[in-house]
């Protein structure tokens, strides 16, 4: 099968059918696995053994971006090409990068608090991440109270690129700033500064994350092009009626 | 297993983010059958998608 033919919904339905088992399937085993390790993973000589939260913070973080990240590339399929399966990549994205940046803040919010002493602080890091938390709703309320589908599609695709200018205010705010929030100590330039022990544990995580957000991406953009074809077909329903 | 003095905190940040996560798989599986079932309804009373009348034509 080549690409271009994925641009086909029933085509690309055909291909999620196949390998979403094999996708749900890797991602049990690699939670297993990263579980076993995390829970096993000696504790940090500062923390101790709330470094554990790290495991699920980290992962939950890069998604958060790397959502947003998905929907700007599906933002220029959706204005530049106007192709729509660009359109019901981007939407199934939104509430899953909105998830993932959830469950960052409210993992770093329970971690913050025995390592700092306080849950919230508006440090850069902090503030900008839930900025992108914001940005979410944002482009989840014009998919979901937009009246005319298309009208909803362009205007989250417009908010989908401006917003898009969040993502290296994160990832650099921690050294343009001084912040609470600790510099990049995982994908920085000369390698990472954790122990392998813990680097280990937080890599095969980070992994099963990433096998459970492809999933569940494809699982939405499935039901997505289900639910169009739901409205394509009361529409001719009505048409037949007004007839 | 010892989790130390916080380990409130850490299973805390374990059951947030596994409601999380359960509950987005619970509204994928709910929507997909609920797609379907709106489907096959539509399906049943004659319902079809231009493309598929051409298929069929």
């Amino acid at each position: 099968m080549a690409v271009i033919d994925l641009a086909n919904p029933t085509r690309f339905l055909r291909l999620v059918e196949r390998v979403l088992p094999w996708l749900v399937a890797a991602t049990v085993i690699l939670f297993a696995i990263g579980l076993y390790r995390a829970i096993n993973a000696p504790d940090d000589y500062q923390q101790g053994a709330t470094v554990k939260i790290m495991f699920l913070h980290v992962p939950a973080a890069w998604l958060g971006m790397f959502g947003w990240a998905l929907m700007s590339i599906a933002a220029l399929g959706t204005l530049v090409w106007r192709h729509p399966l660009a359109d019901v990549a981007g939407k199934a994205a939104a509430p899953l990068g909105a998830a993932f940046t959830f469950i960052c803040l409210v993992t770093g919010s329970l971690w913050g608090r025995p390592t700092w002493g306080t849950y919230w602080v508006w440090d850069a890091r902090l503030t900008s991440m839930l900025i992108l938390l914001l940005l979410y709703f944002g482009v989840l309320a014009l998919y979901w109270t937009a009246e005319e589908p298309g009208r909803g599609a362009r205007g989250a695709a417009i908010l989908s690129l401006v917003g898009a200018v969040n993502l290296p205010i994160i990832k650099f705010s921690v050294d343009w700033w001084n912040t609470l929030h600790q510099p990049a100590s995982v994908l920085r330039i000369g390698g990472s500064t954790i122990d392998p022990s813990l680097l280990t544990p937080l890599l095969i995580m980070a992994l099963a994350f990433v096998c459970l957000f492809i999933t569940l991406h494809l699982a939405i953009m499935r039901n997505e092009i289900l639910r169009r074809r739901v409205r394509s077909m009361r529409l001719m329903q009505a048409q037949e009626m007004h007839a | 297993m010892n989790l130390g003095p916080h380990a409130d905190f850490i299973v805390a940040a374990y059951a947030a983010t596994l409601f999380v996560i359960a509950a987005l798989i619970a509204w994928v599986l709910l929507d997909y059958s609920a797609q379907r079932r709106i489907l096959g309804d539509l399906e049943e009373r004659g319902i079809t998608r231009r493309a598929q009348r051409k298929v069929n034509d």
